[in-house]
């Protein structure tokens, strides 16, 4: 079972997947076929991209007749903000450690 | 947690160390240093030297990408699916140093991958300031 948080960065660390995230954060709901238009690859990319979104919670799909509908889930961000801040309490930490280590340390 | 000027996901952590540059970059750069404070390494001060950094709770895989020496050095930091960048800048002052930190979450090389990430990110990051101030 893969880290939860390593699907959520592999989804958002390419950056075509990246833009089709965004899109749909700032234009809301869309289909494939609209999602194509304006991103530079091929409609069964988009899709495999919508796959990998899916995967990682970030987006989800509604069927409407033949159409399906993609819409962001913003809350599958969380760990990413986690990220930042354990990242944050992580350099505090190593800060004081670098600081004592100065203070050790010979001119 | 986030940086408008850059556009990316990053963590910035700055003091003011009293200590001149050039100590404070020996504890940068060599391996031995570098394990009292950050971990166990095999880091070099050489552009695109790979180097792992490691703990008992894991390893980081990393390459340094720019070193002028007593005044930047980065490297890449590679853990958990996520690649980002850690630079470190020193900047003297009159009593020692200003020491910053900053790790970016994505690369600039990635943004810039897709026409529309400069927008995108602003708006991104708009939407993740919502996801914050919801879960407060």
């Amino acid at each position: 079972m893969p880290d939860p948080h390593d699907i959520l960065f592999r989804a958002l660390a390419d950056p075509t997947r990246r833009a089709i995230f965004e899109r749909l954060c700032r234009e809301g709901e869309q289909t494939v076929g609209s999602l194509t238009v304006r991103s530079g690859v091929s409609q069964p990319a988009v899709s495999k991209h919508l796959g990998v979104l899916k995967q990682a919670r970030l987006v989800r799909d509604r069927h409407e007749g033949r159409q399906t509908h993609y819409s962001a889930q913003l809350g599958a961000l969380g760990p990413l903000i986690d990220w930042t801040s354990q990242m944050a309490a992580f350099w505090q930490t190593r800060f004081d450690r670098l600081e004592d280590l100065l203070k050790r340390m010979d001119q | 947690m986030t940086n408008s000027a850059t556009e990316t996901l990053s963590v910035v952590v700055e003091r003011e160390v009293p200590f001149p540059p050039e100590k404070i970059w020996r504890a940068l750069t060599q391996p031995h240093l570098i394990e009292e404070w950050l971990m166990k390494n095999d880091f070099k001060p050489v552009v695109d030297h790979r180097f792992n950094l490691s703990a008992d709770w894991g390893a980081v895989d990393c390459q340094v990408l720019s070193v002028e020496p007593n005044k930047t050095l980065s490297y890449t930091w590679a853990a958990y699916g996520l690649e980002s960048v850690v630079t470190w800048t020193l900047t003297p002052t009159g009593k020692g140093t200003h020491l910053r930190m900053e790790q970016s979450g994505f690369r600039a090389d990635q943004q810039q991958a897709y026409q529309g990430a400069k927008f995108g990110w602003q708006r991104f990051f708009a939407a993740l300031e919502q996801v914050v101030a919801r879960s407060d």
